[in-house]
């Protein structure tokens, strides 16, 4: 690792309280991202997938501070964002943004798409008027937008136009690293190829960083170098993008995969890897998070609560899981279908 | 008993008033057979939510009407039904599942209630014995502890539970057909695959056809038996599963089936795209709808609409120039 990474987060905690009864005490805590640890290098895309409720927007949204995290750090270029305020954070966003999943919700609709891109600078002092419309007509350019959308509101524009704005906005300032929370999951799939496509040739041509998350794998797995899967609040796998799909070693893991459906109906293996639901991240189970829904489970994994452990080979990439066990490399994801007797103990 | 349970034909579905009215379906038709899955699958806007609420007669009123066509189902015209006839086939011969459950669902009726009422309208039942028969119902539909559940609300349920429930309110008086719109979008992979997994097992068991309509070509893939493609309010292209996956002949399923990221991707590559946007539906040209994004697009595809020609049986398409495509286009299918 000759490099120092880009942004290394550590021990990341968000917690939000949970107000209930007549004087809206705080009756609990939701542990939303409760201690993750990941580092992201330049140029380099981090996916980040789970389901909902995992935590995933809300460690991207604290990562940026949109959300301030209860503990932990975030190094963005050596410095730790976490204990930033306002002010200190504003000439740091712009190098850090931020792509939404919902571009009609994220965009003023009564400013024209100039105004939305030129304000960045303005916000920035950056430039004179005539410097801000020649960088919104670049912009509009690079993402693939006509000139004259610069005169043009949100509404005239598809969901996919619009998200492009969403990505010009993004990148006004020249970032090192977006974070992409969700940017393709509202579009339809001609429209998803466009953007992730727009994506992958803005990453080439800007040496850009991407967090992105998502809760498609098959997109997550296009697009991304490394992929951290999260459940509850946690960092469950995380190894390079081929190695987590070929030989995912954490159950949850290779529940996710299993239950893709494929494209494909010479290969129909939907399977139902594991049984019930998400738990809810307010009252999460003891142990490892996944142990009532895991085939595998032990007594131990009730009780322990597994840190992430390097499986790799020594000098081989790293892969790393949470789970107490070396489940069989070659078990392929259908050895889930078996009963569950072994959670019972 | 080769008759199909379900034929649509020639189906016109206007939106609008007076002058201006959208055609949002324009001339679909297709057949459903017993005990089979028919998906119907494409992207927002191309009209399949409105077949299927067709099909219920179920269009908001008074914007949509039916224009045209019939829709035979057990030999008669829903079309033509009245009132009473279509309250005695929604929820009795046909079920139907929305996407979202938390809306489909009353907040403030247990689901035991809910699913009595269902029971109740169509069977001569107390409402002591609709109670009774809700509990092996949500059984049934692998809820656990149903005698507990019954007397819960929606909002103490699980997204992955409540749509059980509306499953089990669908299935409640053993339809024969299942209209399924977009059941598990809005639910994680994990209970996408339970859920799809459910309504397979169901239909196995009671033989149920159903009509499943999605955006996402992998849930056709994992469970239809025949797919209409639609685009812009027509079919593009309708057929076996295997078929459409194979051997696509619409140059839209190519370019949808090309687009979609797979684990076989080579990851990081540029991915096959489908350029422009649909006509908005007041601007529809009278030729082939998809000509303005066709890379195979020729001046006479503009000339009329493209009759649907058959490829094989059962196998049909809404393109001229089908038999002059290039065999397949690499890279799509390559790896498996």
């Amino acid at each position: 690792m000759s490099n120092p990474p880009l942004l290394e987060v550590r021990d990341l905690k968000t917690h939000f309280p949970v107000r209930g009864g007549v004087w809206l005490r705080s009756v609990a805590t939701c542990k939303a991202v409760d201690g993750v640890s990941f580092e992201l290098r330049s140029g380099e895309t981090l996916g980040l997938v789970g389901e909902s409720g995992c935590g995933k927007s809300t460690l991207g949204k604290s990562i940026v501070r949109l959300l301030t995290p209860t503990a932990g750090q975030i190094r963005f270029e050596g410095a730790d964002l976490a204990p930033l305020g306002r002010r200190q954070m504003k000439p740091i966003r712009r190098h850090l943004q931020m792509i939404f999943q919902d571009p009609a919700e994220s965009l003023n609709a009564r400013h024209t798409v100039g105004q939305t891109l030129e304000e960045p600078f303005i916000i920035h002092g950056l430039g004179s008027a005539a410097d801000r419309r020649a960088s919104v007509a670049g912009l509009l350019e690079k993402v693939g937008l006509p000139r004259d959308a610069a005169h043009r509101y949100p509404f005239e524009f598809s969901g996919g136009q619009r998200q492009r704005i969403g990505i010009a906005r993004a990148l006004a300032l020249q970032p090192r690293l977006i974070i992409c929370d969700e940017p393709v999951s509202a579009l339809d799939v001609s429209i998803q190829s466009q953007v992730l496509n727009l994506l992958l040739d803005l990453q080439r041509e800007f040496h850009l960083s991407y967090l992105f998350i998502t809760h498609n794998l098959a997109v997550v797995k296009h697009i991304s170098d490394r992929i951290a899967v999260m459940y509850l609040g946690r960092i469950v796998e995380l190894a390079e993008a081929e190695e987590l799909y070929l030989q995912p070693r954490h159950p949850y893991t290779r529940t996710l995969i299993a239950a893709i459906p494929e494209p494909e109906p010479q290969a129909r293996r939907l399977r139902i890897a594991a049984t019930g639901d998400l738990p809810s991240p307010i009252n999460p189970p003891p142990g490892c998070h996944f142990h009532p829904r895991c085939p595998f489970a032990t007594e131990l994994c009730q009780r322990e609560s597994p840190g992430l452990r390097e499986t790799a080979a020594a000098g081989g990439p790293s892969h790393l899981v949470a789970c107490h066990y070396d489940l069989i490399p070659a078990a392929q994801p259908s050895a889930h279908g078996a009963p569950r007797a072994a959670a019972a103990s | 008993m080769n008759d199909p349970l379900l034929r649509v034909r020639n189906l016109v579905v206007g939106f609008g008033s007076g002058g201006s009215i959208a055609r949002a379906v324009d001339g679909v038709s297709f057949e459903v057979r017993r005990g089979q899955t028919l998906g119907i699958v494409g992207e927002s806007g191309c009209g399949k939510s409105v077949t299927a609420f067709s099909i219920m007669r179920l269009l908001p009123q008074p914007q949509g009407q039916i224009l045209g066509g019939e829709i035979l189902f057990e030999g008669r015209d829903l079309i033509q039904a009245s009132e009473a006839e279509l309250h005695q086939v929604r929820g009795g011969r046909i079920g139907m599942v929305f996407q979202e459950p938390l809306s489909a669902l009353n907040p403030v009726q247990t689901i035991g209630a809910q699913l009595a009422e269902v029971l109740r309208l169509h069977k001569p039942l107390t409402k002591a014995a609709a109670l009774a028969a809700a509990i092996p119902l949500l059984g049934k539909v692998g809820i656990p502890s149903p005698e507990i559940r019954v007397r819960e609300y929606p909002h103490q349920l699980s997204g992955g539970m409540r749509q059980r429930v509306v499953i089990a309110m669908a299935l409640a008086c053993d339809p024969s057909l299942l209209i399924a719109d977009e059941p598990t979008t809005a639910l994680d992979v994990t209970i996408q695959a339970q859920i799809l997994e459910l309504m397979q097992s169901l239909q196995r068991e009671l033989g149920m056809a159903i009509v499943l309509i999605t955006h996402d070509l992998g849930v056709i893939a994992q469970v239809c038996d025949e797919v209409v493609v639609m685009y812009a309010g027509q079919i593009a292209e309708r057929g076996p599963v295997e078929a459409i996956f194979r051997r696509p002949a619409h140059p839209y399923t190519r370019g949808l089936l090309a687009s979609i990221p797979r684990l076989t991707t080579p990851r990081k590559s540029r991915l096959p795209t489908i350029e422009g946007s649909v006509p908005g539906l007041q601007e529809m040209p009278p030729g082939c709808r998809y000509e303005n994004r066709c890379p195979f697009a020729r001046p006479e595809c503009r000339a009329a609409r493209p009759p649907l020609e058959t490829v094989a049986a059962d196998h049909a398409v809404s393109c001229i120039r089908w038999r002059e495509l290039p065999p397949d286009q690499p890279a799509v299918r390559a790896a498996v």
